[in-house]
């Protein structure tokens, strides 16, 4: 431990470990219920609900939200929703165990929370509409897709990526 | 064979105890990689920090080295596997959408549920984000519907369109992956660290 240098304070996982492990989860899921994982279904199940509960004739009435509103039944008794919520739960108990709970923003010393936050809005937001045209995010589409080698996974993968890439310069100042 | 439940081998009321379980598994192994801290998954596009590419990567050939291999073992029908739809052009720019969120909000949806879970509030910010983007397509859905269900090209694989065996397929891969593991600590080792 001697001279030791500026670290990162977080100890993670080793990432081929973890990578191992999540790799070993997505057969497991396949082998049982014949389908992959995913994160954006959920919200959308928490949108359509919403918006039905909302107003319930606008809902049936839009040819989005009707695909997923079925007669006596809440969009919310949904596989994914129930995993996202077990998602929830194992991120906290992992975090719990190695004391990394804290209510805060995180963000480049750069820039201020605000800033940080008005950047995650607008992320999400785009992540949330590109999520839905692509019919999956990156559990679902690329993560789960590539497992199965589907086309569309693979090239969700390289769509997500590839502009990531381009467009990292114009967003340094949030990270570097 | 499986898969198990739309095989009946486990009954269906199992499904939700199983989906909380998977994913209790996934937010785990999600948060102990790392991937609840925005600053770290966006390290990746600036060459400080890897884990997205390392944990994507081996997830990756490690689960379809599995299926196939239990498919081989007759374990596991992979035709019956459930194979995302390609329709090509949305997956293309909804992908670019997400490239930009993600960019930009430093999280994507799996992560930012993992992020939320141990109190960043950027996460939940985020989420919210994501659920105000959700209900934006929903009802610019009569806009959005051509792109949306425009050059479908069915359940396809890479197998279908390289018209190579998957065996094959699945070794050019995994090779391509090891050769990023390789050049990214490389990169790393020539980038200045970031702290966080």
């Amino acid at each position: 431990m001697k001279g030791k240098k500026q670290k990162n304070r977080h100890v993670y996982w080793n990432p081929y470990f973890g990578g191992f492990l999540l790799g070993l989860l997505i057969i497991a899921t396949f082998y049982l219920t014949g389908r992959g994982l995913g994160a954006s279904g959920a919200i959308k199940s928490g949108v359509v609900s919403m918006v039905h509960t909302v107003a319930p004739t606008h809902a049936e009435n839009n040819a989005y939200y009707s695909k997923f509103i079925k007669e006596g039944e809440s969009p919310l008794n949904n596989w994914l929703v129930f995993e996202a919520i077990g998602v929830l739960l194992g991120a906290f108990l992992s975090g719990a165990l190695t004391g990394r709970l804290k209510l805060k923003v995180q963000h480049s010393p750069k820039i201020s929370s605000r800033r940080r936050l008005i950047f995650a809005l607008a992320g999400g937001l785009l992540f949330g509409l590109g999520a839905q045209i692509a019919r999956g995010c990156t559990s679902g589409a690329a993560l789960s897709g590539m497992a199965v080698l589907s086309v569309g996974g693979f090239i969700t993968m390289i769509a997500i990526f590839g502009t990531g890439f381009m467009v990292a310069y114009f967003f340094r100042k949030n990270w570097i | 064979m499986g898969p198990l439940i739309p095989n009946g081998l486990i009954p269906v009321e199992w499904n939700y105890v199983i989906a909380i379980l998977i994913g209790m598994a996934f937010g785990y192994i999600l948060e102990a990689s790392g991937f609840s801290s925005s600053r770290k998954l966006a390290g990746v596009f600036y060459g400080y920090d890897f884990v997205v590419l390392k944990v994507f990567f081996t997830s990756a050939v490690v689960s379809v080295i599995g299926l196939y291999y239990l498919d081989y073992l007759n374990f596991l029908d992979i035709s019956q596997l459930y194979v995302q739809p390609t329709y090509l052009w949305a997956a293309i720019i909804g992908g670019m959408i997400m490239g930009v969120g993600f960019l930009a909000g430093g999280f994507c949806p799996g992560t930012s549920f993992c992020g939320a879970a141990i109190g960043k509030i950027d996460a939940i910010v985020f989420i919210i984000g994501l659920t105000i983007g959700i209900f934006v397509f929903a009802e610019a859905f009569t806009f959005l519907e051509p792109l949306f269900n425009s050059s479908n090209l069915g359940h396809i694989t890479m197998v279908d369109i390289l018209d190579i065996s998957p065996y094959w397929f699945i070794l050019i891969f995994t090779i391509i992956a090891i050769g990023s593991f390789v050049f990214s600590d490389w990169v790393r080792s020539k980038v200045k660290k970031v702290f966080y």
